[in-house]
């Protein structure tokens, strides 16, 4: 390592935390704007420090019910964000390991057709097909369903290319090994190919609840019910600017309530969502 | 041919763990049956519904060709918002990536707290693109937002509401933040694989640090720049749906209208289905050029290794 | 207990290249077959077909007089001892050994017995708790071993087991192979491209080139009577010198018009071997009667202690002489390159031994 000057050094912690100011500045404000009371928030500027309201905020969010959105619980819009961002991460972690284990470890007719079937659907995001899909949902009465909210979005072909990277480089000679161990199929997955996964499956865990978390497109299409909501949907149809009766209190705790869930992920299980995160994407 | 030709057989043949004829096609099939109903299908659905016109009532629809391209793309209002989406996704990549390389730069540099400073820069990820805007909306709106009252008090005459130029940088601002944390993080892995001994040698060859990043750290990180430019250009122009749909709505007038969000206003709230389709086909057009692109890259990345 | 016979087995994979083209090997029970041969020969092809990894395309392999072709490898009762180890990365050293066992539907203290006694057969014991990654090479060696021990299979299959350790400890794992081998009477195919390897621990040796059998036998015989320049050339470090010879058969003129002072043995031969330690060196003038006297250039000496090699030019070619102890000669000497002619090699236009 080059030795460097004391100031460069000093300069570069300046920078840092000038730039972790404005990250986390609109976070931070969003958590002081939820402690104060609805006539604080509406004659700006807002203070920088959080008020005295935090339990009164809360607990009427989380108990009070929300007219905005046709009384429907907060508890019940993280309920389903819950489901559907742990649907879409398992769901999609589950059917991209069995199609990559296919791929790799066996040799079928139509292999690569399958493989560049799955491929190809990288090129074919929810956005760009939006009204045929929404039409096949009505058709198959997956509106306002939790599987409505799930299935279709867990079939794509991000998880299965890296699943496919990371078992092309398990040594063909630990399959053999097996092989002569006596171990079938269903027991090399189990013992030894799910195992050894264990960090790819941690890093999509991680990824894929964000992405499950942070839909808005697909939950905003296929739920007219507010019972059936996500928090994020819900958020938006709390919000009115030009209106002047926002709760905006009780909106900056929803926002919280649904920003520190993803936020915990991503933090408590860093390691492995950063290595996940660089290395599926390369 | 020979041996090497042999010992690639061997290496792919080794891959024939187990000789089951049904299993690998029960294994593949939830993710195929879901990939054909909700991709394939509605994808097919889309191309043939962008050649057909329905009559007003929505009673019969008539084949017409290339007849909704044509008038898609001559449609005024679509080539703005192709100018809107232009616009808003290269200056969206532009300000998350120049950020993102300039706190990754300091990063390295910073030996202390890199680990804090990660876990802090990292919380944007989570928040949901449609949240980040309502944020930043919020912060930022004429009536009780405390950054735009400093504005004005600043004598800036403030209103995204209003005025086109101030929602587009608000839109801006809001979808650059959220991906700043992506973008750095690729950024430090980029710094972290340009080899020590590459800067010591410019070093001894008298190059100033200034000097050293332009001419040996950032030449060596431009394949990283550039797939994060291609993924930063996809997240513009999807991932912000949310965004544009929570903050603007495609207004004031029409200046902030992307490509993404013309295709759900006219099909969902227009009810103008053909128009629809083509703006999707359109679109998946996009989309495969910019993946083609990114798979190239990632081609070379491979042989390199 | 358990014979192996391969006849005429043939690899041909699906996009036509042979690997294998007819091999036929008889292993007597007990016995270590080493197969030999440079990278790309089939050795390693030929052991994945005696495993049950791959098909074989023609031809039958039989273990204990049983042929094997249709079942798999759990089923052929062997144990194989992979070149990078293939142990389990996030298994215990204790669970790689037991894996096998716990696959078969092993009683539980059965498997507990059989894994303890191999440990501490291979000095394992202390290590059992440990994963691979925790271990140096010599123990994952070892740990690998102790996989086919434990499962007291008829026959142990060795691809190239130790092609990733250093020297020193190659050569100690050779010995400790081999007395295992023995005192566990199991027979076994050992892979190797290392000549010096298949030599030490052979009871067969089989060389292998371009998918065929080039000489099967014990290992001095093979050494002593290459049966074809390639083997010559394969078996033998530094591996034997080889003179063309031209002009009309019989013919006793080397590719330079050198005469030799001997008349090939048969008419057929067009080539000449000697080993490099079946060679002395003269300065007399006139060659000694009976033997093959080569005027010769000194380019190198390599001293190595207890021998020296002299690496001449003689009759166009390069050859290497050995010399026991320090060597009299010096770069740029002329001299004799003798040797007698009972340790001559002669080989005819295919290459094989003429005798």
């Amino acid at each position: 390592m080059i030795g460097q000057s004391p100031l460069r050094t000093f300069i570069a912690h300046a920078v840092l935390i000038l730039g972790i100011l404005i990250v986390a500045f609109p976070i931070y404000y969003t958590f002081v704007a939820s402690t104060h009371t609805l006539q604080t928030i509406l004659k700006p500027p807002l203070p920088l420090l959080p008020g005295d309201q935090l339990l009164n905020n809360y607990s009427e969010a989380l108990f009070g019910g929300i007219g905005r959105i046709g009384g429907v619980s907060v508890g019940r819009l993280l309920f389903n964000t819950t489901i559907m961002a742990l649907g879409v991460a398992v769901g999609k972690i589950f059917i991209s390991i069995l199609s990559a284990y296919a791929i790799v470890f066996f040799r079928f007719p139509l292999r690569m057709a399958f493989f560049w079937l799955i491929f190809i659907t990288l090129m074919l995001p929810v956005e760009v097909r939006i009204l045929p899909t929404y039409k096949v949902m009505v058709d198959l009465g997956m509106i306002d369903t939790y599987a409505g909210l799930i299935i279709p979005l867990i079939a794509s072909a991000t998880a299965t290319l890296l699943f496919r990277q990371f078992f092309m480089t398990i040594p063909g000679e630990l399959v053999e090994a097996a092989r002569v161990d006596g171990a079938g199929p269903w027991r090399f997955f189990f013992d030894i190919l799910v195992p050894l996964s264990r960090t790819n499956i941690a890093a999509l865990f991680v990824i894929l609840f964000i992405y499950g978390w942070t839909q808005y497109l697909w939950p905003l299409l296929v739920t007219n019910s507010n019972d059936m909501n996500t928090i994020v949907i819900a958020l938006r149809k709390m919000v009115s600017f030009a209106d002047a009766d926002t709760q905006w209190h009780l909106v900056m705790v929803t926002a919280m309530l649904a920003i520190v869930p993803p936020i915990l992920v991503v933090v408590l299980m860093q390691r492995w969502f950063v290595r996940g995160l660089v290395e599926s994407e390369k | 041919m020979g041996n090497a030709w042999i010992a690639r057989e061997i290496s792919l043949s080794a891959r024939i763990v187990f000789p089951n004829k049904i299993l690998p096609y029960l294994l593949v099939a939830p993710q195929l049956a879901i990939t054909l109903v909700f991709f394939y299908w509605p994808a097919g659905q889309a191309l043939y519904q962008s050649m057909l016109r329905q009559d007003p009532f929505g009673l019969k629809s008539r084949f017409v060709w290339f007849a909704n391209f044509r008038k898609v793309l001559a449609d005024p209002a679509y080539l703005n918002s192709i100018k809107v989406t232009v616009v808003f996704s290269l200056a969206t990549a532009i300000v998350a990536m120049v950020v993102a390389l300039l706190l990754a730069v300091m990063a390295e540099k910073a030996v202390r707290g890199k680990g804090l400073y990660r876990t802090l820069l990292i919380w944007p990820y989570a928040v949901a693109p449609a949240i980040a805007g309502m944020l930043w909306l919020f912060l930022f709106n004429p009536s009780i937002g405390s950054l735009a009252y400093l504005l004005r008090s600043l004598g800036i005459a403030w209103d995204p509401l209003l005025n086109g130029t101030h929602a587009m940088i608000l839109l801006v601002s809001a979808a650059a933040w959220k991906q700043i944390s992506y973008n750095f993080l690729f950024f430090v892995a980029g710094l972290q694989a340009v080899p020590k001994t590459l800067i010591e040698a410019a070093a001894m060859d008298g190059a100033g640090e200034t000097k050293r990043f332009w001419t040996i750290v950032f030449p060596l990180l431009a394949p990283t720049t550039f797939f994060l430019l291609v993924v930063n250009t996809v997240y513009a122009l999807f991932d912000t749906f949310g965004i544009v749909h929570a903050v603007t709505g495609g207004g004031p007038g029409k200046t902030t209208e992307t490509l993404v969000y013309k295709v759900y206003n006219d099909g969902f709230v227009n009810l103008i289905l053909g128009d629809s389709a083509a703006q999707s086909v359109i679109l998946m057009a996009i989309v495969i050029a910019l993946t083609a692109i990114q798979f190239r890259y990632v081609e070379r990345k491979v042989h390199y290794g | 207990m358990a014979t192996v016979d391969l006849k005429d087995v043939r690899k041909i994979y699906p996009s036509g290249v042979e690997a294998v083209k007819g091999v036929s090997i008889a292993i007597p029970d007990k016995e270590l077959c080493v197969l030999v041969g440079p990278s790309g020969c089939g050795k390693s092809t030929l052991l994945r077909m005696i495993a049950g990894l791959e098909t074989i395309s023609a031809g039958t392999v039989a273990i204990d007089g049983k042929v094997v072709n249709a079942i798999g490898p759990t089923e052929r009762d062997i144990a194989m001892v992979f070149q990078n180890y293939a142990l389990y990365p996030h298994m215990k050293v204790y669970d790689n050994m037991a894996y096998g066992l716990r696959n078969r539907g092993t009683p539980k203290d059965e498997i507990d017995s059989r894994v303890r006694s191999t440990a501490k057969v291979l000095e394992l014991s202390a290590l059992l708790d440990r994963r691979p990654r925790e271990l140096s090479g010599g123990q994952r060696q070892r740990v690998a071993m102790g996989r086919a021990i434990v499962r007291n299979p008829k026959v142990f299959l060795f691809d190239e087991p130790l092609s990733n350790l250093d020297a020193k400890l190659r050569g100690q794992m050779r010995i400790e192979i081999k007395n295992l081998q023995r005192s566990l009477g199991v027979t076994s195919v050992y892979v190797t491209h290392d000549q010096l390897e298949a030599m030490t621990l052979a009871d067969i040796l089989v060389v292998m080139n371009a998918g065929l059998v080039e000489q099967t036998g014990p290992p001095l015989d093979v050494y002593e009577k290459p049966a074809s320049t390639f083997v010559a050339s394969f078996i033998g470090a530094p591996p034997m010198n080889l003179l063309a010879l031209t002009g009309a058969s019989p013919s006793s003129v080397l590719a330079d018009g050198t005469v030799i002072g001997l008349a090939p043995r048969l008419g057929k031969a067009v080539t000449l071997g000697f080993r490099p330690e079946d060679a002395d060196i003269t300065f007399a003038a006139e060659a000694p009667a009976g033997a093959l006297a080569l005027p010769a250039t000194v380019e190198a000496v390599e001293p190595v202690g207890a021998e020296s090699f002299l690496h001449c030019v003689a009759a166009g070619s390069r050859i290497v002489v050995r010399v026991s102890g320090r060597a009299s000669a010096k770069p740029g000497d002329q001299l004799r390159v003798v040797a007698r002619s009972e340790k001559l090699h002669w080989f005819d236009q295919a290459g094989k031994r003429v005798d």
